[in-house]
């Protein structure tokens, strides 16, 4: 395969044949990036190296950590705040400071106020200071999501059990709940309340306002089985359908998944704790403990970039190995 | 007397720790102390509950063990006993059965997970 480039629609130095050969990165868990055509190919540590920032003009960048476990201690990983520490060692050494993060839950293992307190204070050493949450279901386990909403949604006018909407640079963000109140037999859920909010909150907007929507369960459904979709999503995406650009960006099943369907472009983040096996190879779902040496390149985070005038964001996973 | 009694026992096995709580739904609390437990186990194991329906007579334990890296709950359907707290790995939850009948639950972490307790006179 030859390395020139035939179509640069978006003059960003990348094609289809680049991005398939991105895609074919994707098998071996290293690093891959895609965006309905904006493509942007470097990991951090080359970042740093170079002194370049990821993309060469950005209106905005921001990125997604997720299911960092604080407070988990088996096989998988007998140090989850040390690989969070190291995540936020990436993050402190980009030349050009993500305007903020997002973290899409399971902050904690077990919503215990010593692992929220551990996780704050780690937070503390990261030079982004700006934080929006989703809670995941392992921080609302036994009192319904008060403690976490008490902690997390200061800087948001949080609705219903939690969820949100702001903007930045023009760009509309969501933040959904769809870990609570679940049914028996079902899968991830965001209820009748928050959908009727989701459809009044996007009402006035134009239609080419790009829509970034975050929550913990996949907002697709990845693998019913493992409980790995949210079973109203369908509802949520039928009132974003009319926008030109939708990023869905999810937690939860601790690996890099992607799905671009219409406009919408659906990605899970890996987690800064414990894999977990592909759809379908394991028993279960339950963490996946890989040979030490393994470990750290299958933990990682997530680089959004957004350039005004470009049909899609640039969705960049980096793995902390 | 149509009430549901149940007793909930959560054990810190690894630790030697057991913490002591008794929890009714409605109508009065029994205390039928530990006579009997171990007699209705229900393992957690690989996201799933082991068996996955059980039969027990009214007024026996049923006991639940999380043998999962992950927790998992045991929350009635139809709410009809106070649910788990969020079980660790190797922690353990009872109830004790109370009118005969049949009581669906699911795990609230993970509902997929889902389970049947038969009760019989």
């Amino acid at each position: 395969m030859s390395n020139y480039i035939s179509h640069d629609h978006e003059h960003d130095g990348i094609d289809r044949r680049g991005f398939l050969k991105c895609m074919a990165w994707a098998g071996t868990g290293v690093l891959w990036t895609i965006s309905g055509g904006v493509l942007v190919s470097k990991t951090l540590a080359e970042v740093a190296k170079t002194g370049s920032s990821l993309p060469t003009a950005t209106d905005l960048s921001f990125l997604q950590i997720s299911d960092s476990h604080i407070g988990f201690n088996k096989a998988a990983n007998k140090d989850v705040t040390e690989t969070f520490k190291i995540a936020l060692d990436r993050i402190n050494a980009m030349p050009t400071p993500p305007s903020f993060l997002i973290h899409t839950g399971d902050i904690t293992q077990l919503s215990k106020p010593e692992e929220f307190d551990t996780f704050d204070q780690i937070l503390k050493s990261c030079r982004t200071k700006d934080v929006f949450y989703v809670p995941g279901e392992h921080d609302v386990l036994n009192d319904g999501g008060k403690m976490y909403r008490e902690r997390y949604l200061k800087n948001v006018q949080g609705k219903g059990s939690g969820w949100y909407s702001f903007n930045k640079n023009g760009v509309h963000f969501i933040g959904l709940v769809n870990v609570l109140d679940l049914q028996a037999g079902g899968l991830g859920q965001l209820g009748d309340e928050q959908l009727e909010w989701l459809e009044n909150d996007v009402k006035g907007l134009g239609g080419d306002t790009p829509i970034v929507v975050f929550a913990h369960i996949p907002l697709w459904t990845v693998y019913p089985q493992w409980g790995w979709g949210t079973s109203d999503s369908e509802r949520a995406l039928g009132y974003l359908k009319r926008f030109g650009s939708v990023t869905v960006l999810n937690g939860h099943i601790h690996q890099v998944l992607q799905k671009v369907e219409g406009n919408v472009t659906f990605h899970t983040a890996m987690s800064t704790a414990f894999p977990q096996p592909a759809p379908g190879t394991a028993p279960s779902p339950g963490p996946l403990t890989v040979p030490a040496e393994k470990l750290r390149s299958m933990l990682g985070l997530t680089s959004v970039q957004y350039k005004q005038g470009t049909t899609a964001l640039a969705v960049v996973d980096t793995t902390l190995s | 007397m149509n009430t549901l009694i149940s007793k909930i026992k959560i054990a810190a096995v690894l630790c030697g720790i057991s913490g002591f709580s008794v929890l009714a739904l409605a109508g009065e609390m029994k205390d039928t102390g530990t006579d009997g437990a171990g007699q209705n186990k229900i393992e957690i194991k690989d996201f799933a509950f082991n068996p996955q329906t059980i039969t027990v007579k009214s007024g026996e334990k049923i006991t639940w063990i999380n043998r999962d890296e992950e927790p998992h709950t045991v929350v009635s359907v139809e709410k009809q006993f106070k649910k788990s707290p969020a079980l660790d790995t190797d922690q353990e939850f009872t109830v004790v059965a109370g009118s005969p009948g049949t009581y669906s639950y699911f795990c609230s972490v993970h509902p997929k997970m889902t389970g049947t307790i038969v009760v019989k006179q």
